[in-house]
């Protein structure tokens, strides 16, 4: 194991994994909802915001999560009890699955996976379950509707994503993040070492159509419609109220911090800093102060692609329906493949 | 190994729960989702066997993809909330027989191929590259083929579903 943990036992290791996944999860959810849901839209629209919780309303947030809990748990009379109380759980469940494989830092991490952005893939795809469920069993046709559109949306929006990784896979010639970390960070472009090799410069067009395909994915605004509150009042969310609403909720932003941690590390570097500022070659030489050093550098990228997320989101109406499915199978996924041959050309050739 | 077999046994014994409640509950949906509890019991079994890719691809084929598509199908026809009592037809007593024929002849050939073998101590794990350059070496041919076949069900599902 690690110097970092060579003295824990396996118990206490995996006591800290347990609740580093759920700092790692609610940590950058809570930050995202005061900073960017509370202020920065505010702003954007001219007003403070929440002030009285706290100074500067920084304590909004316990308030709300306080708010929630003590409201009563409604399940309406003609729901399927049982499956609408299951899930938000699901959908929460998904992205406490894919913070596992996101590496942190040298030796910080939860599993080296040598498949880790396949998983992270295949389990984001989980929470579609939980959505489509929860529409149905509500028993109200603005839910069922809610359900059907996320589970379209989501299945559409997967594919533009899954090709647009490729790009960065191939590229990197592996599917392990830590190596991607790596392979990004030690590079060099045009002999020139200063900045590494961040994947957004030579992957630009992937970058770009995994950015739209995570704002589909998490159904932020403009592809928000299976929640359009003036089409179906709240979509699959609508008879949900109480701690599950707060899961939901939760789940939401919690899910955009991942993606974004994700997208940081495949396109920006992860936690790492170009390896030749400090003359390290490898990830052996890395030294042990880049695990505590990482995840705050993880942070701040992840922060800057939540940024670019919601700034969209507060700036764009929604789009329709059939426009949303049109965009991406005739215009993401053909660009998207046009990306992988493109790459894979260069690959070959250099 | 002890821990494994544990493992492979509470998950087998979920697995089976799961799919008799697949074929004797009364609603399509919760059918469907002790089917997907099936599938997951399947990817858990690859993880004991040390198998991560196998049990990756199940969840994102079976779970992410068939199912999904599965419940979309249903909740758009015909998915009632409560019991349904046409669920169940006249074959009914047909699949019982099919079924104990399947598992003998499962079983025959397991055993009769395995028998008493135990694999060595030292087993080896075959890493997903070794999969990978399996696929992309000697087993090209077959590979592409599949792809095709993929390719042809694709096209014939959109020439059947167009209706200009």
């Amino acid at each position: 194991m690690s110097p970092l943990l060579a003295e824990i036992p396996y118990w206490g290791e995996s006591l800290l994994r347990v609740l580093g996944g759920l700092v790692a999860v609610l940590l950058p959810a809570g930050t995202i909802v005061y900073v960017f849901l509370f202020k920065m839209m505010s702003f954007m629209q001219s007003r403070l915001g929440p002030m009285e919780a706290g100074p500067y309303g920084s304590m909004q947030l316990f308030a709300e999560v306080g708010k929630w809990l003590q409201k009563e748990d409604i399940v309406p009379e003609r729901a399927d009890a049982r499956i609408f109380k299951m899930a938000p759980v699901i959908v929460l469940l998904s992205t406490f699955l894919l913070v596992v494989v996101v590496p942190f830092g040298p030796d910080a991490l939860f599993t080296d996976l040598e498949t880790g952005i396949f998983y992270a893939l295949a389990v984001s795809s989980v929470s579609v379950l939980g959505i489509l469920i929860a529409g149905w069993s509500s028993a109200n046709k603005y839910s069922l509707l809610g359900g059907l559109r996320a589970a379209g949306q989501l299945i559409a929006y997967e594919l533009p994503m899954v090709l647009a990784v490729m790009g960065v896979v191939i590229q990197a010639g592996t599917m392990n993040l830590q190596k991607i970390v790596v392979a990004q960070n030690s590079g060099s472009m045009f002999g020139i070492d200063a900045v590494g090799h961040p994947y957004v410069i030579s992957q630009f067009v992937g970058f770009v159509i995994f950015m739209i395909a995570i704002q589909a994915e998490l159904t932020q605004a403009p592809f928000d419609m299976p929640i359009a509150e003036s089409e179906l009042v709240s979509g699959y969310m609508t008879e949900y109220s109480g701690f599950r609403f707060l899961i939901f909720f939760i789940g939401e932003f919690a899910t955009a911090g991942v993606f974004a941690m994700i997208a940081s590390v495949l396109f920006l570097g992860g936690w790492g800093v170009p390896f030749s500022w400090f003359g390290w070659t490898s990830i052996d030489e890395v030294d042990n102060w880049m695990n505590f050093a990482g995840p705050l550098i993880m942070f701040t990228k992840m922060m800057l692609i939540v940024f670019i997320i919601m700034w969209i989101r507060f700036s764009y109406p929604r789009l329709r329906e059939d426009q949303l499915q049109r965009f991406a199978w005739k215009g993401l996924i053909p660009v998207a493949l046009a990306n992988i041959m493109f790459t894979s050309i260069l690959k070959v050739v250099f | 190994m002890v821990a494994q077999n544990i493992g492979f046994w509470i998950i087998a014994v979920l697995m089976i729960v799961a799919a008799l409640r697949v074929v004797t509950t009364n609603n399509v949906v919760h059918a469907a989702l002790w089917l997907v509890m099936v599938l997951a019991g399947a990817a858990g079994q690859y993880i004991l066997l040390a198998a991560e890719f196998v049990a990756i691809t199940q969840v994102l084929v079976y779970i992410g993809a068939v199912m999904v598509l599965f419940l979309f199908g249903t909740m758009l026809t015909r998915a009632r909330i409560g019991a349904e009592s046409d669920l169940n037809n006249s074959y009914k007593k047909l699949g019982i027989p099919v079924g104990l024929i399947m598992l003998v002849a499962m079983g025959l050939a397991l055993t009769r191929s395995f028998g008493d073998e135990q694999l060595p101590d030292s087993a080896k794990v075959v890493s997903t590259q070794e999969v990978s350059d399996q696929i992309f070496g000697p087993y090209l041919l077959p590979f592409w083929a599949l792809s095709f076949v993929l390719l042809a069900a694709v096209v014939g599902a959109i020439v059947l579903a167009r209706k200009d």
